[in-house]
């Protein structure tokens, strides 16, 4: 039997792989997988301890956190196109024009 | 409780063995005799112009960003469609989760009529 | 080492080799491509450990769905005649400390918790037991669901057909 370290190991890793991804790439888009990774594991997380647990509300949470972030993947992918439409780029750190 | 998947992982299994299989065999046992006709995209086929790499149009994604929208609203009628009887016997329960599921419907009808309207079932 | 943790493990490295390459490669079209090995790979995590319909959810929504807007968004918004399909690292060192801090972390709470009577219980089926909680407590964040893509709906109709 698997212990419960191990899925809690792997989806700590997604998460930090996750946060590398978000602080280090410039791309709009890549920053938006990354945030998916992270809200995966963070699925992960609850589905292993609903098992774990023998408890099924943790998957219905599940369920919610993925309509959300299809609602959001669908709204912040148009954001991303809108702005490449105005600006030519989704290079984050050209993405200024709210600074003073 | 595995062993329900056995099946499934057998599909997985021919599917990877199959797909790989028919592209590697190809190249191991078929003669291979290349000129520049017949490596052109299209051997005797009309010229291709430009390159591969175009911009799609802006449509393409609405169209997807419509699919995922209502897929998303058709996932969420699966597990109220499984326990609708057990639902409507239970006392406690009983007629709300039609209207519930009733409303969650009107709701997305709503935005259906509003993208109609704006348009954004039109190719053109 | 039965059937059960072989197929666990061969689940995890293809979740954690493909994660890894999202984040580092330097082509976007190849991070999306990983990003479907890495969705699929945690649809195997779900099936294993019991959640049926999730996993197929995540298959459906994720795979199905979300991959595809990302890679429309990822050809929509390159000008790839002009410059290759690239995007650069950069502030490494500063993320390196602050990301290491945040491993760090994890790592101390997940083997200093004594996770004991912790035993891997697979109910029959869940969509049962998920239809019964989804109408009964969680009913208004069911219908509230339905606003938020309602909302949704909307908001991404006006901006992508302008």
């Amino acid at each position: 039997m698997i212990p419960i370290e191990h899925y809690l190991f792997l989806s700590s890793f997604m998460f930090v792989t996750g946060v590398v991804g978000v602080i280090t790439r410039r791309n709009a888009i890549v920053v938006f997988m990354s945030i998916e990774l992270m809200l995966n594991s963070a699925n992960l997380v609850f589905v292993t301890f609903s098992s774990y647990l023998g408890n099924v509300t943790g998957q219905l949470v599940v369920f919610f956190v993925m309509a959300v972030a299809a609602a959001e993947a669908a709204v912040g992918l148009a954001i991303i196109i809108a702005i490449f439409r105005n600006k030519l780029t989704v290079n984050l750190d050209e993405i200024n024009i709210l600074k003073w | 409780m595995l062993v329900e998947y056995i099946p499934l992982f057998l599909v997985i299994a021919f599917a990877i063995v199959f797909a790989f299989g028919t592209v590697f065999s190809s190249k191991i046992f078929g003669p291979q005799r290349p000129n520049p006709e017949k490596l052109s995209t299209y051997e005797s086929g009309v010229q291709p112009v430009g390159t591969t790499h175009e911009r799609m149009s802006v449509k393409y994604y609405l169209v997807a960003m419509l699919f995922i929208i209502f897929d998303l609203e058709v996932i969420f009628v699966y597990p109220w469609a499984v326990q609708f009887k057990k639902l409507y016997l239970d006392p406690s329960v009983g007629t709300t989760a039609f209207y519930a599921m009733l409303i969650f419907l009107v709701v997305f009808e709503i935005g259906y009529l509003y993208v109609y309207k704006k348009g954004g079932f039109k190719w053109d | 080492m039965n059937l059960y943790d072989i197929i666990f493990y061969l689940f995890a490295i293809i979740t954690i080799v493909s994660a890894t390459f999202v984040v580092f490669t330097k082509n976007i079209v190849y991070a999306a491509y990983n990003l479907l090995l890495t969705l699929f790979g945690i649809a195997g995590l779900y099936v294993l450990l019991g959640a049926d319909f999730i996993g197929i959810v995540q298959l459906i929504i994720y795979v199905g769905g979300i991959l595809i807007l990302i890679l429309f968004g990822v050809m929509l918004t390159n000008k790839i005649t002009d410059v290759p399909i690239k995007s650069g690292v950069l502030q490494v060192i500063p993320a390196s400390i602050g990301v290491g801090m945040l491993a760090g972390i994890l790592i101390l709470i997940v083997t200093n918790i004594s996770w004991r009577n912790m035993e891997l219980t697979v109910p029959e089926s869940t969509i049962g037991s998920l239809g019964m909680l989804l109408m009964n407590e969680y009913i208004l964040i069911f219908e509230l669901l339905g606003m938020l893509l309602l909302i949704a709906l909307i908001g991404a109709a006006n901006i992508a057909r302008k």
